[in-house]
């Protein structure tokens, strides 16, 4: 048997290895929970309950210039014992028009 | 005067009457005089993982009717000491449940025991506002599982709420978690999430860490609290967190693999002291 068809073979009892084992999904459970707690505890906690409503409007205003999807807004609290961080985060498509945009400038 | 310590979760199915029924016979194991009582109307079980289920002839809605008198309705435990059930009624309507009727015998209760564990029925209707109410203390039971750790989310929300504490804007009902159904082989495989995980998003002391364990079935089945277990480490795993209510700064244990169980012991040991 050559290396080659060995090196074979072991690759393929390697890859059936990986195959075999589940993936690892504990870590997208602990992201969909956390966004979901920041965003459940907001709206039961005495904290005003404006922040579905704000994303909202935001989501309006941004679409008035650009064309995004729903997901790319996100907007979070994160609270401290003094102060809370409102932040919020747009994500923007790739500047395709930029050439576009020059020659018409 | 007794501590009154509910055992909630929100979600169903994830170990609250067994949770209800190891540590209210741990603590009873410690010397405690300790009553469990079954506020499920309608859905009654207590009595049946107790192994009491023969021994019902009144139960708390009797109590809180004046068809029977406390000491009528309280089952004493044969195998431990200072042990008593209380269960619920398999067939009235839940709305039998009032607060003023279980106030009443909750104040009863306090002049008799050390502890009364009330054994929330899920969900966060009327059946686990009533358990909740007069809580002290809550043992928020979370399976290592995306619904239930939302579910006990919520539940840690209306416990700081709508508490009899709360609305008296007394000191705040002192919640604990307690994982069940743990199982360390998924975990180190990355299919279920971390006690560390569990513990960052509930923001809550950890009680303890039941393993998953065939035990907790075959005790229901005999109907004997998996406490009295103790070959067994979901039974062991309870005795642990009895200690460790009672003040015991014990190591968890059945969380980390045996090589890491020295750096685990530092980790878990100091979310315990800092938020107990």
């Amino acid at each position: 048997m050559s290396i080659f068809q060995r090196s074979l073979r072991g690759s393929g009892v390697l890859l059936s290895f990986f195959r075999a084992s589940p993936p690892r999904t504990a870590d997208t459970a602990k992201e969909r929970l956390q966004v979901l707690l920041a965003l459940e505890r907001s709206s039961t906690s005495s904290w005003p309950n404006f922040l579905p409503q704000l994303q909202k409007d935001i989501m309006q205003v941004i679409k008035k210039y650009v064309e995004i999807d729903d997901d790319k807004v996100s907007i979070e609290v994160e609270r401290g014992p003094e102060v809370s961080m409102l932040d919020i985060n747009v994500e923007l498509p790739a500047p395709r028009g930029s050439a576009q945009l020059q020659a018409a400038g | 005067m007794a501590t009154i310590i509910v055992v909630t979760s929100g979600k169903g199915g994830v170990g609250k009457t067994t949770t209800a029924a190891a540590f209210g016979t741990g603590l009873a194991l410690e010397g405690k005089k300790t009553v469990v009582v079954d506020f499920d109307v309608g859905l009654r079980n207590l009595d049946l993982i107790m192994g009491c289920e023969r021994r019902v002839v009144f139960d708390l809605i009797d109590v809180i009717n004046g068809d029977a008198k406390l000491n009528q309705a309280l089952i004493k435990d044969k195998r431990v000491d200072g042990l008593q059930v209380l269960a619920t009624s398999q067939t009235r309507d839940k709305d039998a449940l009032t607060r003023e009727g279980v106030e009443q015998v909750l104040e009863e209760l306090r002049k008799e025991f050390d502890y009364i564990i009330c054994d929330s029925p899920a969900g966060i209707e009327h059946g686990a506002q009533t358990a909740l109410y007069f809580a002290d203390e809550a043992i928020v039971v979370t399976n290592p599982e995306v619904s239930s750790i939302r579910d006990s989310d919520r539940m840690v929300g209306i416990l700081a709420s709508k508490s009899r504490r709360a609305e008296r804007e007394e000191d705040p009902v002192r919640s604990h978690v307690l994982i069940t159904r743990y199982d360390i082989e998924r975990v180190k495989r990355g299919e279920m999430l971390k006690v560390e995980d569990v513990i960052e998003m509930l923001a809550l002391p950890l009680l303890g860490v039941i393993p998953e364990s065939q035990s907790v079935l075959q005790a229901s089945n005999v109907g004997a609290p998996v406490v009295l277990d103790q070959e067994s480490k979901a039974g062991q795993a309870y005795r642990d967190a009895v200690a460790r209510y009672l003040g015991q700064h014990l190591e968890y244990r059945f969380v980390a693999a045996e090589r890491s169980s020295f750096i685990g012991f530092g980790f878990f040991n100091r979310l315990w002291r800092r938020s107990a």
